[in-house]
């Protein structure tokens, strides 16, 4: 057992992870909670954390996993150090990466994601007056854009792919969880006076060293809309690949996890969007769950488990309503980057058998990011799931592959 | 303690405001091509979470940090490789 280790250590200081330290702590298990960020609260809660860790839990922010050398080791690097930690039970809170679509000119500076253009806002990006097309796919689209409004962007449109009769089922739906129904109404309403087209998705994006324009498809017709900024995601994936360098087993959606959050791996855990995409209440019930459980109280998790049902189907009722249309498979022309790494076109990569091949003959997926951008991309155009992985699981330096000798401070 | 902090991108001196990222800071510069690609393409930031690796940038020598994800401290000194 390595010098610094923990009854449960939690990746991730997201909602669900932070949920999984309150329980965790509760029962009086030893926790360390990590976050590759520089603060906790996740992507959704980003600097601004509804849920404080725990008193007597330890924290350390700015720092990934790259290897798991051993059962209950893992190493972790930051910005300028590397170090090691013991844990007991791991529980994972990786949550989820958006998934990006290749199109024509999205590679262009100032094409991003949509949450990702909201995060780069909430670190500092100045957005005051600047013109941004918000496009893709999901509820995130209109988080995004009330974030943008509240902040002074001057909102053009919110493209959103899936129809208006999905939506408006999808809204019918809600009123069975009244209030999300709530949410929703106050988003659309403090929207109001901005465009929010259905059955709306770019099909190019335009400019020199620069983006300038994004060109629209809606119902046979195309426009060009000019902007500073395009907000694109279409949809979340969960980010399973840690989890699947530990050994756990995956399903269709995420991680597959037992009825306590346990994974295939015993003494693994896993919580949040990376057993699958299921949004900020489900995220905190499968946290709490697994933090009961890992410290050795799963009596105490069995009466949440009729919240988290609930939270599932409302999960459920999501994709089905944000479904990625098939059109959306002809976005990337022959020439249209896919890999943003190795700068590779689709052209050569969909005449490959599969992942494998594309990785050995055109080495789509072999740069810094390890597919995680283009690995998403490719499972929705054309089927490939992802290959397996292996370490290190986040590019890391030479001295700390060699393995990390301080503890965490 | 100062609401902001001083850095620089480039060699141009950059004024952020306290728990700005670099890649704010970047953008502060003016620069929206954070680094060329490998076939010499202007790339910036994607996913703002560092897991796309567009945003990286040299800080105080040391190469491939993620902009999005490290907070900016005074008297950085950033390159980007745009």
């Amino acid at each position: 057992m390595p010098e610094s280790a923990y009854d449960v250590v939690i990746i991730g200081a997201g909602p669900a992870g932070l949920a999984a330290a309150r329980s965790a702590a509760a029962c009086g298990a030893t926790v360390m909670l990590v976050d590759d960020n520089p603060q906790t609260g996740g992507q959704i809660w980003r600097g601004e954390p509804r849920l404080a860790v725990p008193s007597g839990a330890s924290l350390v922010c700015g720092a990934r996993v790259f290897a798991a050398p051993a059962p209950g080791r893992l190493w972790l690097e930051t910005f300028d150090r590397d170090f090691e930690l013991g844990y007991r039970r791991l529980i994972l809170a990786t949550g989820a990466r958006e998934r990006f679509l290749p199109f024509p000119g999205w590679t262009l500076p100032n094409v991003m994601g949509a949450g990702g253009f909201e995060a780069l806002a909430k670190s500092g990006l100045p957005i005051r007056g600047k013109r941004v097309v918000v496009a893709g796919s999901g509820p995130l689209l209109l988080a995004v854009a009330r974030y943008l409004r509240a902040h002074g962007a001057e909102l053009r449109l919110i493209a959103e792919q899936a129809s208006r009769a999905a939506l408006v089922r999808f809204t019918l739906g809600l009123s069975r969880h009244p209030g999300k129904l709530w949410e929703a109404v106050q988003l659309r309403a403090r929207l109001l006076g901005t465009r929010y087209l259905s059955a709306c998705w770019p099909i190019a994006a335009d400019g020199g060293a620069r983006l300038e324009s994004v060109t629209l498809y809606r119902a046979g017709r195309t426009w060009r809309e000019p902007c500073d900024y395009l907000a694109c995601g279409f949809g979340l994936v969960p980010n399973v690949e840690l989890p699947a360098l530990l050994g756990c087993r995956l399903g269709a959606s995420g991680v597959a996890v037992d009825e306590y959050q346990q994974t295939s791996v015993a003494g693994i855990y896993a919580a949040g969007e990376v057993t699958g995409i299921g949004g900020l209440d489900l995220s905190l019930v499968e946290g709490e769950i697994a933090g009961f459980a890992a410290a050795g109280k799963p009596d105490s998790a069995r009466p949440l488990f009729s919240a988290r049902e609930r939270h599932r189907r409302f999960a459920a009722a999501l994709d089905r309503a944000f479904a990625l249309r098939e059109e959306l498979k002809n976005l990337p022309q022959d020439d249209t980057l896919v890999c943003r790494c190795e700068d590779v076109a689709f052209e050569r990569i969909r005449r490959r058998s599969g992942w494998r091949d594309a990785k050995l003959q055109t080495r789509c997926g072999m740069g810094p990011c390890q597919g995680r951008v283009c690995g998403a991309a490719l499972e929705f155009l054309l089927g490939w799931k992802p290959d397996s992985v292996r370490p290190p699981v986040f590019p890391a330096r030479i001295a700390s592959l060699s393995g990390p000798r301080c503890p965490p401070r | 303690m100062a609401e902001t902090i001083q850095l620089s991108v480039d060699g141009v001196s950059v004024t952020v405001p306290r728990g700005a990222m670099i890649s704010a800071a970047v953008a502060a510069a003016g620069v929206s091509a954070f680094r060329k690609s490998v076939t010499g393409e202007p790339r910036g930031p994607l996913c703002g979470m560092g897991i796309c690796f567009e945003c990286r940038v040299t800080v105080n020598g040391r190469a491939h940090v993620r902009s999005c994800q490290v907070p900016c401290e005074s008297g950085m000194e950033v390159q980007t490789d745009a």
